[in-house]
């Protein structure tokens, strides 16, 4: 597989390896990240600056008791834990059922996505939200509108500009706009300076988008259609 | 190592190994006062600030076996842990992250050997390249990992345009990004 070419870029990256960004548009960045060895190389390194950053902090007193209380705390800890008689070493961990891109299922979906379905798309009721096009909500807290949205091809979302920010990660296919074409792993990033209107490619698209501050639709009919409808 | 202080990433492989109490104190002498700043910054008054900081010191504690000095700095990996805690214990979030062992990662194309510099000697470098920021840009960046706002937030709550939000954070990404990667 080609590596991605759309990236969240150094801002977005620091809004997440900061812990700032929330929780639906983490996801997003963090599926990208499964896609993209160079921005998961870039978040170690913002995270390695959070680190040189709590060490350049001006220490503030902790009361003596704190690490007392701590380390009671340890000690029913380990006298809950079994004796140490197994070794130090982890096991190894279990074989996972077959994930291996060759040879696993279409589409790949990896962590943290994964585990938001509870291990895949089988089984997953998708909901109805115009011809070509149906979604599956994730809970990711209040903040986001967290959906994972699949569309036939040549199937053309209605035109909109964004509340705040929309992020969106391709899984699988691709889909066109106004700024590029995205491909498995690209990240499209829309925000109130963005007006577009997606448009599947040929093979279709599966991709994951979070939405904060919500988006309006632009065009002639969809001005009418935000009052009915739940984009 | 008899004659030096040990370092905080040797306190904690002894605490991973060894369950080392001693090397934990000392590992909470240094961070728990840092801990309780940065989570003072996110808001907390100072009890709730403290116990937190337990939280993340017992977490500290219990997953130092997993600690691998290779890989990151002792207080980079300490950061991550309250950064994950803070999200989950005052926003109520979870914090999505890939999965280091998931098959499905797709791998980079050729591993370079040589990338791997001491994670030690490497948050040495950043905290001098941090010291030689311009001020406008270190202090974004602070507002970046100490506010829990998304930089849009913090251009719109300081006025401060979004374009010249993004560019001083990126500069200073690029000078620290120079100092890590970038070995003498
Ligand atoms: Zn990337």
């Amino acid at each position: 597989m080609s590596l991605p070419s759309h990236h969240p870029g150094d801002t977005l990256l620091i809004d997440y390896a900061g812990g700032a960004l929330c929780e639906g548009a983490s996801l997003v960045v963090a599926t990208h990240m499964a896609f993209c060895p160079c921005c998961r190389r870039m978040v170690g390194e913002m995270e390695a600056v959070g680190g040189a950053l709590l060490d350049d902090l001006e220490p503030d007193s902790v009361s003596p008791d704190c690490l007392d209380a701590l380390l009671a705390r340890i000690d029913r800890d380990e006298s809950l834990r079994p004796p140490p008689c197994r070794p130090a070493l982890q096991p190894p961990a279990p074989q996972r059922p077959a994930h291996t891109p060759t040879t696993a299922a279409r589409p790949i979906i990896p962590e943290p996505l994964r585990g938001y379905l509870g291990g895949g798309l089988e089984g997953k009721r998708w909901r109805f939200l115009q011809p070509g096009m149906a979604v599956i909500d994730l809970r990711t807290g209040s903040s986001a509108v967290t959906r994972l949205v699949r569309m036939k091809g040549g199937v053309a979302a209605p035109q909109h500009t964004h509340g705040d920010i929309e992020l969106t990660v391709v899984l699988e296919g691709g889909f066109s706009d106004e700024l590029g074409s995205f491909q498995p792993g690209d990240i499209a990033i829309g925000d109130p300076s963005i007006e577009h209107r997606p448009v599947a490619d040929p093979e279709g698209c599966l991709c994951l988008s979070a939405t904060i501050g919500g988006l309006r639709l632009t065009g002639p009919i969809g001005r009418i259609l935000n009052r009915f409808m739940d984009f | 190592m008899a004659d030096t202080a040990p370092s905080l990433e040797d306190l904690l492989v002894a605490v991973g190994r060894e369950q080392d109490r001693l090397a934990f104190g000392a590992l909470f002498g240094h961070f728990a006062p840092r801990l309780k700043t940065y989570l003072r910054r996110l808001g907390c008054e100072s009890g709730a600030a403290e116990e937190l900081v337990q939280e993340v010191m017992l977490l500290v504690w219990r997953r130092a076996e997993t600690y691998d000095p290779a890989q990151a700095s002792a207080s980079t990996w300490v950061f991550t842990i309250a950064r994950n805690k803070r999200v989950d214990s005052l926003r109520r979030e979870q914090r999505p992250e890939i999965d280091p062992s998931d098959p499905a990662l797709v791998p980079e194309a050729d591993e370079p050997a040589d990338r791997r510099v001491e994670a030690r000697q490497s948050n040495d470098r950043l905290r001098a390249a941090l010291k030689d920021l311009p001020p406008e840009q270190a202090e974004l960046l602070r507002m970046a990992y100490f506010e829990d706002k998304p930089h849009s937030v913090i251009s719109a709550e300081h006025g401060i345009p979004l374009g010249t939000v993004k560019s001083r954070l990126r500069l200073a990404m690029d000078r620290l990004r120079k100092a890590l990667r970038d070995v003498a």
